[in-house]
């Protein structure tokens, strides 16, 4: 049981099913990095999946394109205590991306341009949940906010979309990414409160 | 554990401009914080509804008590709350603190360029605290960005520092309005004053930036753009607008 404030009466907007417990609704789009955003250039830019075997796949911005582009529109959730509810993005599903990968790790790391890192569970990217993506309400992804292009898995804490995404390693064992190895939950779910390790 | 709620006794709170108060906070166990940490603060009202928002920490000690500053934002939910209503004697609870990125610890051994813009001073101040109080010999240099010399955190203590400490310099620039005698007239910082008053990239600073997310960000860019590597540079976003156009 929490201590009262007596004083404190705060301006409600719980009783949201959608958002998951301690966060609150934003209209804006808040910035988290951990520093200044790398420059990509669509013309540079490569999506890869490497595996635990070191077979490598990779598309160049155009095979990307021309992979089949879906919808999404989802909650997403930000450890910082923000949620911003009906989004809507479009990119490309990680199942299409996995289609042709063989396998037999649990785990993965993303990578981004600039260095970033951080770890998913492969269960957690397949089967509908997560996507690469490009565009933001119709328009492409701002470079603050990723683009060209971030991952989305918004059943996660943000922190696990990694922004300006370069590619996915799959490991055998679950290894802490960036802010994993700086204080931040190893798996991240929101609705289990999983902000910090 | 650092994800566990903690409860927090209020033992102080100090006007620290017109709208911003240093209010001291006692964790029984607490064992201080690196410098650059935040605590998570959540306040429950008495039918159970409750807010959580992130203040970081001023203070560099081992100590049971810390303190935060906290600036109050019009018709923001928790913050006027914290600077007006919160009395010394009352309770609230803590999660924290909690960070591992945008810290400096005393063996860091680089120059360190501190780029606050308002109450992104906070976790700044604890930054040049630690320093100050630790061996650390390398050179500490603030550029604090600010509406006016009333808006000023730390004041006393920033300008003793800066005139005293051999190891740490102050520079301020002023946005709307200059304190008596100033050299220049109020303006909005440019990339060309940021560059005039900071180190030069072959100083190779360790450069920290914390403030409003627009400031965080504008001067980020700048910083980049400029030739200082993006992996020199750490960031902490206080909110506000930016970042959406
Ligand atoms: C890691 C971290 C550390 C922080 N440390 C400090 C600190 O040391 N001192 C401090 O005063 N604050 C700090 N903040 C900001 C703080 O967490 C709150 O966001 C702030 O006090 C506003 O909360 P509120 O409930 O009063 O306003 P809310 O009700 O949350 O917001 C009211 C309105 O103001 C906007 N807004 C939110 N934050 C800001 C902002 N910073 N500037 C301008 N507009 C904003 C919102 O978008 C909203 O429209 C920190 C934030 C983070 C993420």
């Amino acid at each position: 049981m929490g201590i009262i404030s007596s004083g404190f009466h705060g301006k409600r907007q719980t009783g949201n099913p959608a958002l998951p417990p301690g966060q609150y609704e934003t209209a804006s789009f808040p910035v988290l990095t951990a520093g200044p955003a790398p420059y990509v250039a669509t013309a540079d830019w490569e999506f890869f999946i490497r595996t635990e075997a070191g077979e490598r796949h990779a598309w160049s911005w155009d095979a990307f394109m021309a992979l089949p582009q879906v919808d999404i529109r989802t909650d997403i959730h930000c450890v910082t205590s923000w949620s911003k509810l009906g989004t809507s993005w479009r990119g490309v599903s990680l199942d299409t991306l996995f289609e042709d990968v063989e396998t037999t790790s649990d785990y993965t790391t993303a990578h981004s341009y600039g260095g970033y890192t951080t770890n998913v569970p492969l269960q957690d990217l397949r089967d509908g949940q997560a996507w690469v993506a490009w565009e933001f309400d119709g328009e492409p992804l701002e470079r603050a906010h990723g683009g060209p292009a971030r991952l989305l898995v918004p059943h996660l804490y943000f922190w696990k979309s990694a922004k300006w995404i370069n590619g996915i390693e799959l490991t055998q064992d679950d290894l802490p990414g960036f802010w994993e190895s700086n204080g931040y939950h190893i798996h991240g779910d929101p609705w289990r409160e999983e902000r910090y390790s | 554990m650092s994800t566990l709620w903690r409860v927090a006794d209020v033992v102080s709170g100090v006007p620290e401009t017109e709208t911003s108060r240093t209010i001291g906070l006692r964790v029984d166990g607490l064992m201080g914080n690196l410098a650059g940490q935040h605590i998570d603060i959540r306040l429950t009202a008495d039918d159970g509804y409750t807010a959580v928002r992130s203040y970081s920490v001023a203070t560099a000690s081992m100590d049971e008590i810390i303190e935060i500053t906290v600036d109050e934002l019009a018709n923001g939910e928790v913050s006027p709350y914290l600077v007006r209503d919160l009395a010394v004697g009352d309770q609230l609870e803590i999660r924290g603190p909690v960070g591992g990125w945008f810290v400096w610890r005393p063996t860091d051994t680089n120059p360190v360029q501190l780029i606050a813009g308002g109450s992104g001073i906070v976790p700044l101040m604890s930054m040049i605290r630690a320093h100050e109080a630790s061996e650390n010999p390398s050179p500490f240099r603030l550029l604090y960005s600010l509406k006016s010399p009333e808006a000023g955190f730390y004041r006393e203590e920033l300008l003793t520092l800066g005139q005293q400490s051999p190891k740490l310099t102050v520079d301020y620039v002023y946005t709307r309005s200059v304190p008596q005698g100033w050299p220049t007239a109020p303006k909005r910082l440019t990339a060309e004053t940021l560059l005039a008053n900071i180190l030069p990239p072959d100083a190779t600073p360790d450069t920290f930036i914390c403030g409003q997310t627009i400031f965080v960000e504008t001067v980020a860019e700048w910083l980049v753009e400029s030739g200082y590597p993006a992996a020199s540079i750490k960031t902490e976003r206080f909110g506000g607008t930016g970042g959406t156009r």
